[in-house]
């Protein structure tokens, strides 16, 4: 199962419209879309909107292949679980967010994690093709539950510091 | 010690929780932009609030209005928010009422601080960028939320 996930906020017909006409090719998987407003119909494959942080997890955990936004939740969720991911920035230009923060997320992601990421559309086929010929595609690098412990302990300092004035 | 965490739904909320070590041993309220949020934080306190964004100045009202009455009925020492606007009127809240306040801003902006963070870094008492580049006299670059 590949699981498509485009965040909270907006939609973002352009990645839908695309899984869309990948799914045509890929009948024997089984794609399902997370995404709101959807402005068209669908001929190949499941959207549903907003998740329940159990039925998120759920289908997260469940895929095989993550498809997403650039939003931080899917990328830290992916490197969290080591779950092999795919990233598809939303353009400004495009009135797909407010400004390009997400071109800016996906080209550090992209050099820092090794995260694939789709800058256009039809980037997004040949990139899911490879991945599942790959069988069990190459999972992320990982990273801990938490944050990295020079920022809690820094947090955590700055909180401590108030109690003693 | 108490720390009102808060956080919009999505990636805001997950970094959020990746902080939570920082906050042990003291007491810890949360709040976030959705009811079902609070499956994520069992046995904490919890409040939703309506999402909001500088496009909508009515929500954006509505928003610091709840944050409003939730500062001040829990008295936190200290506010916390990787935002983002409701973070920011958070935060806001919290000065006026004499509570330091620290902005985490998203590990998203990694070019330049969101808009939320730049409006934070006017008054927050302590503010953090993810990137290090984005460091300066005012804004403290200690690492990120991944590990």
């Amino acid at each position: 199962m590949i699981f498509v996930t485009t965040g909270t906020q907006a939609p973002f017909n352009r990645l839908v419209r695309a899984m869309d006409e990948i799914a045509a090719d890929l009948k024997d998987e089984e794609i399902i879309v997370q995404a709101f407003e959807v402005d068209f119909e669908p001929l190949n494959l499941k959207v549903v909107g907003f998740l329940e942080p159990a039925a998120y997890t759920e289908l997260f955990d469940r895929a095989r292949l993550i498809v997403s936004h650039a939003g931080m939740g899917s990328i830290v969720s992916a490197l969290t679980t080591g779950k092999p991911i795919i990233v598809m920035p939303r353009k400004a230009s495009l009135q797909e967010h407010r400004n390009d923060h997400q071109i800016d997320t996906a080209r550090k992601m992209e050099t820092l994690q090794s995260i694939p990421v789709a800058y256009e559309a039809t980037d997004l086929k040949p990139m899911i093709l490879k991945m599942l010929a790959e069988g069990n595609p190459k999972p992320v690098p990982a990273t801990g539950r938490f944050a990295s412990s020079s920022l809690i302990q820094s947090v955590r300092n700055f909180i401590n510091k108030q109690t003693n004035k | 010690m108490k720390v009102l965490a808060i956080a919009s739904v999505g990636g805001h909320w997950v970094q959020l929780l990746r902080l939570l070590p920082a906050f042990d041993q003291m007491e810890l309220v949360f709040v976030s932009t959705k009811e079902s949020s609070a499956t994520m934080v069992p046995g904490y306190r919890y409040y939703s609030v309506p999402d909001a964004s500088r496009w909508n100045k009515f929500r954006l009202i509505q928003s610091f209005l709840k944050l409003s009455t939730i500062v001040f009925r829990e008295r936190p020492d200290v506010v916390i928010s990787t935002g983002a606007a409701p973070g920011l009127m958070g935060l806001i809240a919290a000065k006026i009422l004499g509570i330091r306040t620290i902005w985490v801003d998203s590990m998203a902006n990694a070019e330049r601080l969101s808009m939320s963070g730049k409006l934070a870094r006017k008054f927050a008492d302590r503010i953090y960028t993810q990137w290090p580049e984005l460091a300066d006299e005012k804004v403290v670059c200690a690492g990120s939320v991944l590990s």
